[in-house]
């Protein structure tokens, strides 16, 4: 009896993350609405935190029901303090120029796309379902992420340099995504979850394959921050949560 | 290489469409970019299923100030259209 407790209640943890990772990067891309670079890069950024904001109404929305509180999507989302978030460190960090927001888009999709077509084989028939839908936009995101990564990568000086200095800040950070905990493993062994150690040689391969096209170099040093997915953040994600949670906070019954 | 990016104008098959419809203009520095915006801006409400770019520059345009000669002179020359053709009651409507 306890083990399906302990199961709902690592399952909830695991949507939760899946939920904060695509929350906090989807209102992260979204702060760039009116201020991208030219008009089509303005609305494709558009695109991609829409795309992000809709997964997470389905991974929080999932949470809440296995949770069993009542708590909907928008309670998870706009209701919890920022030491109750579960996001990967990468996607909480700022924004930066557009290479350096590129940059960190890039390195997610490259996890987020293998970690999607991991969750598709779920056990968990709503877990499925849903990877299933996010994976065709993600393998999108992916390919202009990519894409764009090369091109500026391999640009001009300048665009190398900045995303040079983007790879060099936003490396550290990756490490995370494919460390697993407790929580991580059990989920795995009860087949809700991907392995985590297991999407490593994807990410790898791809990510090396198009930073190698860009002419960009790995940074030396295998120091890497961990704690998001656990509650520890950096101070930047909460002073995104308080934006973000300003409106539903200060008048609970808006709607719009 | 010039600051802006070129022009390129934007075709895109419709859902239920045969054919392929002017839909607008957009920049991209090549055709695969012109691509990629072109989803990005032109199919956000579902509104395809082909896309085409088409360098702007390669589209050669009837000049507005020929207007007169190119297309007045069809004005009255209404024996063109084949609607003077007696059709049997049987054929129905063509």
């Amino acid at each position: 009896m306890s083990a399906v407790v302990d199961l709902d209640a690592a399952m909830f943890e695991g949507l939760c993350r899946l939920g904060d990772s695509t929350l906090v990067l989807g209102h992260r891309v979204s702060e760039w609405c009116g201020h991208a670079p030219v008009l089509e890069e303005d609305i494709a950024l558009a695109n991609t935190a829409l795309d992000l904001i809709g997964q997470t109404q389905m991974w929080l929305g999932l949470a809440g029901e296995v949770e069993g509180r009542g708590r909907t999507a928008d309670a998870l989302a706009f209701h919890r303090d920022v030491w109750e978030f579960r996001n990967l460190l990468l996607v909480e960090r700022p924004n930066g120029d557009f290479g350096h927001t590129l940059m960190r888009q890039f390195l997610f999709d490259a996890w987020h796309q293998p970690m999607l077509a991991g969750l598709a084989q779920s056990q968990d028939a709503r877990v499925a379902e849903i990877a299933e839908k996010a994976g065709k936009e993600v393998a999108y995101h992916l390919e202009r992420s990519a894409d764009l990564v090369i091109r500026l990568g391999d640009g001009s000086d300048e665009s190398h340099a900045r995303m040079q200095d983007a790879l060099d800040m936003l490396w550290p950070y990756t490490g995370e995504m494919m460390v697993p905990d407790a929580t991580d493993i059990a989920l795995a062994e009860a087949g809700i979850m991907p392995d985590l150690t297991g999407l490593r040689g994807t990410w790898d391969a791809l990510v090396r394959d198009v930073l190698a096209e860009a002419t960009l170099v790995i940074p030396d040093g295998s120091f890497m921050h961990k704690g998001g997915k656990q509650g520890q953040h950096s101070e930047h994600l909460g002073h995104m949560l308080a934006i973000m949670q300003f409106l539903p906070r200060a008048y609970p019954d808006a709607t719009w | 290489m010039s600051a802006e990016w070129p022009l390129w104008e934007i075709f895109i098959r419709g859902q239920h469409g045969l054919n392929h419809r002017h839909v607008g203009s957009l920049h991209a520095p090549d055709a695969e970019m012109a691509m990629r915006h072109a989803r990005d801006v032109y199919t956000r409400r579902n509104e395809g299923v082909s896309i085409w770019v088409v360098p702007s520059v390669a589209i050669t345009a009837s000049s507005p100030s020929d207007k007169g000669p190119m297309f007045e002179p069809s004005q009255d020359k209404v024996y063109r259209h084949p609607s003077f053709f007696d059709i049997p009651d049987e054929i129905g409507h063509m």
